[in-house]
C-alpha cells in the first residue's frame, strides 16, 4: 500500500488539538511573564524596595487588639501578619457559628404556619439582606459607641461592665488542678461520642433506645463539676478595676469584635436562613406526610426525616456563605477591627512601602483559607450524599 | 525570545521614561493634586465645595506657576493609607498634604520631597477634665492614631522610652478621629500640634481640650513628587521657594504690579523682567510672579489659612523667616 507523507500535519485531528492547547498555554504564560518583567522594571524605575526582608524589620507600631499574641512594637512585621490572621480567623470562626444558628433558627420560623413568626422571620430576611453589610457593620458600631463612657461605666453583675470601650468581665485565673478537670471535661466529650455510636448500635439490634442526650449532658458538664468542687475549686478570678484612664485587670470585648461578630452573623445568617429554607422545601411533602402517618411528632420529622435530606441541598451554598463571611470580614477596617487586611495589608504596606509583596501575601493567605474551609465542608458534604448502591 | 521580548519591553519603558510630568500636565491643561480629606487650615472644602489651605495654596501655587492660573487645579482627596499609592501610581502629580519628610519616603518609597511649607512635632490633645497636664501621665490610655503615619511609629517610641503603655486605637481620618474622641472612645488624639489644633477648633466648645505640653518629634511637613522627575521637582521646588522669597522682599498680591520697576535686581529677576529663569524651568518668565500676584507670598497663606485671625491661630513660631526668629530659609533667585 502505497502510503503518501502528508505533510499537511493540520489535518490529523490530534496534531491540531495539541498544537492549539501549547499556543494558548504559550501565550498564557508569555502574558504573565510579560507581566512580571513589567512589574519588576517599574519598582527598579521607581526605586521602590522589593524582596521579602521587611518581613524581619520591626513594624514600629502597636496593635492593640491581639487576644492570642502579645504583641509590642518591636516585633516584626511577620508577627504583625500573625496577629492580622489569627484576628481574621477569630471574627470569621466565631460569626459562622452565630450565622449559622441564626439561619437555622430563622429559615425553620419561616415555615411555620404562626403568621406572625413567619411574617417576622421574612421582614429581618428581607432587611438584612439587602443592606450593603459596611452600613451594617457601621450602623452596629454606632450603637455600640452610644454606650456609657468608661468613667461612667455600668456594673451590671458584679465584675461585668459595660462602656463604649467594650464589655468587661471577670478573668479566670487557672491554678494547678484546672487541667485535671479539663482532662476529664475532654474524657466526657469522647465517652459521650462512643456512647451515641454505640446506642445507635444497640437500637438497630434490639430496638431499646437508650438517653443519650442526659448521659452525655452528665458526662460533659457534671462530672467536671463534680472534679471542680473535690479539687478545691482551683480557679480564681480578676476582676477589672478602674484606675486612671481605663479598666485594669479582667477581660474585655471591644466594641469592634462586638460590632464585626453582630453585622456578620446577622447579615450572613439571613442568606443562610434562606438556604435551610430552600433546602426544607426540596424534601418531597410525601415524607413529612410519611413520618406523620408513621406517629412521629413534628420535632422528630424535622430532625430525624426532613434536615438530613434537605442538608444535602443546603451544605454546598453554605459553604460559599462561610467563605463570604470569612472575606467580609476584611471590610474591619471600616471600624478599625485590626484583621489582616488593616494590620499587614495595611499600615505594614503603607510604612514599607511595598505594596506587592504585602497584598500577594494578603491574597494568598484569605485563598488558602478559603480553600481550606471548601475542603473539609465538601469533605462532609460527600458524606451525607446519596450513596448510590 | 526572550531578548526579544525584553528590547520590546525596555524600548516601550524608555518612551515612557521621557514623557516628563511637566509636559503631561501641559498637556491635560490641569494639574493633579493630591491634599487631605479635610483638614481646617491645610486643605478643607467650604460650604460652596471651594477648597482652601495651605496644602491647597501649594497646589494653586504650581499651577499659576504652569499655566499662568491658579484654578486650574483638580484635587483629589487621599487618606493616611492611600496617600502614596496614589502618588507613585501617577494618579495625581504631586501630593500636598501635611506629609512629613522622612528617610525611608525619600528613600524606600519611590517619592522626591521638594520642600517643607510647615514645620511641625507631634502633640497630644485630651479633654481637660481630665485633669492631666503631662503627656507621661498617658499610662494605660486609649489613643486615637492614624494609621500608616509616621505619627503611628512616634506613639510607639515615645510610650517605650518612658516606659508607659496604652491603647491604640487606629482611625483612618480625621473625622474619624474627631468622632471617637468626642463620643469617648479614646482619651487622646495624637498627631501634628497643627492638626490638634485644627481638630480642637472644629469642636463645639474649644476650651473643653487642652493640648498637652510636650512635642514629641520633629514633622517637617511638605509636598513630594514622584523619583526620577527632576524637572517636575524643580518646578514644584521652586514654585515654594518663590513664595518664601517674595516674603523676604516683602512682595505681597496687592504691591507686585508696583514693585515691577523696583530698584532691588532680585526682585526684577523674581518677577521676570530680567533674566529668563523661567525658561530654565521650561516655565513663562513670569511664573513667579503669577505666583505673587494670585497666591500671595507665604506670610499672606499663612495668615489666611492658619494664622491668628482663624479659628486655629497658630503662632509663626518656626514657620517665620530666619531673619524673623523662625526657621524658613529659600536658596536665592539667581
Amino acid at each position: 500500500m502505497n502510503k503518501k507523507f502528508n505533510l499537511n500535519f493540520f489535518s490529523d485531528q490530534k496534531f491540531r488539538s495539541l498544537f492549539y492547547q501549547t499556543l494558548v498555554v504559550g501565550l498564557f504564560a508569555l502574558g504573565i511573564y510579560y507581566l512580571t518583567m513589567t512589574t519588576a522594571h517599574n519598582l527598579e524605575k521607581r526605586n521602590i524596595a522589593t524582596g521579602w526582608n521587611f518581613l524581619n524589620n520591626p513594624a514600629g507600631f502597636d496593635i492593640s487588639f491581639s487576644p492570642f499574641l502579645d504583641f509590642k512594637s518591636t516585633d516584626t512585621h511577620l508577627k504583625v501578619y500573625y496577629v492580622g490572621v489569627l484576628n481574621t480567623l477569630l471574627v470569621s470562626f466565631t460569626g459562622c457559628i452565630a450565622a449559622t444558628i441564626l439561619g437555622f433558627v430563622i429559615g425553620i420560623i419561616r415555615l411555620s404556619n404562626n403568621w406572625l413568626l413567619s411574617r417576622t422571620a421574612y421582614v429581618y430576611v428581607e432587611f438584612c439582606r439587602n443592606i450593603p453589610l459596611i452600613l451594617q457593620i457601621i450602623l452596629w458600631y454606632s450603637i455600640l459607641l452610644l454606650m456609657p463612657r468608661i468613667k461612667q461605666a455600668i456594673e451590671v453583675v458584679n465584675g461585668f461592665f459595660i462602656s463604649n470601650r467594650g464589655l468587661y468581665s471577670p478573668r479566670p485565673v487557672y491554678e494547678s488542678g484546672f487541667s485535671i478537670v479539663f482532662f476529664v471535661f475532654i474524657v466526657g466529650i469522647v465517652a459521650s461520642v462512643w456512647i451515641a455510636k454505640w446506642s445507635k448500635k444497640r437500637q438497630e439490634k434490639t430496638g431499646e433506645r437508650f438517653p443519650v442526650l442526659w448521659t452525655s449532658l452528665a458526662l460533659i458538664v457534671l462530672l467536671p463539676i463534680v472534679f471542680f468542687f473535690i479539687l478545691g475549686s482551683p480557679i480564681t478570678f480578676e476582676y477589672p478595676v478602674l484606675k486612671g484612664f481605663n479598666f485594669k485587670g479582667g477581660m474585655v470585648i471591644r466594641p469592634e469584635f462586638i460590632a464585626m461578630f453582630l453585622a456578620l452573623s446577622i447579615y450572613t445568617g439571613a442568606f443562610i436562613s434562606e438556604t435551610v429554607r430552600s433546602g426544607i422545601l426540596s424534601v418531597t411533602k410525601g415524607q413529612r406526610e410519611a413520618s406523620a402517618a408513621l406517629g412521629l411528632k413534628a420535632t422528630w420529622i424535622m430532625r430525624l426525616i426532613i434536615i438530613p435530606q434537605a442538608l444535602r441541598v443546603i451544605i454546598p451554598p453554605l459553604t460559599s456563605q462561610y467563605l463570604n463571611l470569612t472575606k467580609n470580614s476584611s471590610l474591619g477596617i471600616a471600624v478599625g477591627y485590626a484583621d489582616l487586611v488593616h494590620g499587614f495589608g495595611g499600615i505594614s504596606l503603607n510604612q514599607t512601602g511595598q505594596a506587592i509583596e504585602c497584598m500577594v501575601i494578603t491574597m494568598a493567605t484569605y485563598l488558602v483559607i478559603s480553600l481550606t474551609i471548601s475542603f473539609f465542608m465538601n469533605i462532609y458534604n460527600r458524606s451525607i450524599q446519596f450513596k448510590e448502591k | 525570545m526572550k531578548k526579544l521580548l525584553s528590547i520590546v519591553a525596555v524600548s516601550v519603558f524608555a518612551l515612557s521614561a521621557n514623557a516628563g510630568t511637566l509636559d503631561d500636565v501641559k498637556n491635560r491643561g490641569f494639574l493633579k493634586c493630591g491634599v487631605t480629606t479635610g483638614l481646617a487650615g491645610f486643605a478643607a472644602p467650604d460650604d460652596s465645595g471651594n477648597w482652601t489651605g495651605l496644602d491647597v495654596d501649594m497646589c494653586r501655587a504650581v499651577a499659576a506657576a504652569v499655566f499662568g492660573d491658579s484654578s486650574k487645579v483638580e484635587f483629589t482627596t487621599t487618606t493616611g493609607k492611600s496617600r502614596f499609592p496614589t502618588l507613585a501610581s501617577g494618579e495625581i502629580d504631586m501630593l500636598a498634604r501635611n506629609t512629613t519628610w522622612t528617610l525611608s519616603r525619600d528613600v524606600n518609597l519611590g517619592f522626591e520631597f521638594v520642600g517643607v511649607n510647615f514645620y511641625d512635632g507631634q502633640g497630644f490633645m485630651i479633654p481637660s477634665s481630665l485633669g492631666v497636664s503631662s503627656a507621661t501621665e498617658l499610662d494605660g490610655a486609649t489613643v486615637c492614631i492614624q494609621t500608616g503615619t509616621t505619627t503611628e511609629l512616634n506613639l510607639a517610641d515615645f510610650f517605650r522610652a518612658n516606659n508607659i503603655g496604652y491603647e491604640a486605637l487606629p482611625i483612618e481620618t480625621n473625622d474619624e478621629a474627631r468622632e471617637n474622641l468626642f463620643a469617648g472612645r479614646c482619651d487622646v488624639f495624637t498627631t501634628d500640634a497643627s492638626g490638634l489644633s485644627s481638630t480642637r477648633a472644629q469642636s463645639d466648645d474649644p476650651s473643653k481640650w487642652i493640648v498637652l505640653p510636650e512635642i514629641i518629634s520633629k514633622e517637617p511637613l511638605g509636598p513630594l513628587v514622584r523619583h526620577g522627575d527632576h524637572q517636575w521637582g524643580d518646578v514644584v521646588r521652586w514654585s515654594l521657594n518663590t513664595m518664601i522669597i517674595a516674603e523676604e522682599f516683602g512682595l505681597t498680591q496687592a504691591n507686585v504690579d508696583d514693585n515691577m520697576n523696583s530698584n532691588i535686581p532680585e526682585v526684577l529677576r523674581i518677577l521676570g523682567v530680567e533674566g529668563g529663569y523661567g525658561d530654565m524651568l521650561e516655565l513663562s518668565n513670569d511664573f513667579a510672579y503669577q505666583i505673587i500676584k494670585q497666591i500671595g507670598n507665604y506670610s499672606e497663606s499663612y495668615e489666611r489659612n492658619v494664622g491668628p485671625d482663624t479659628p486655629l491661630a497658630i503662632g509663626r513660631g518656626l514657620n517665620a523667616l530666619w531673619t524673623d526668629g523662625g526657621i524658613l530659609y529659600a536658596p536665592p533667585f539667581r
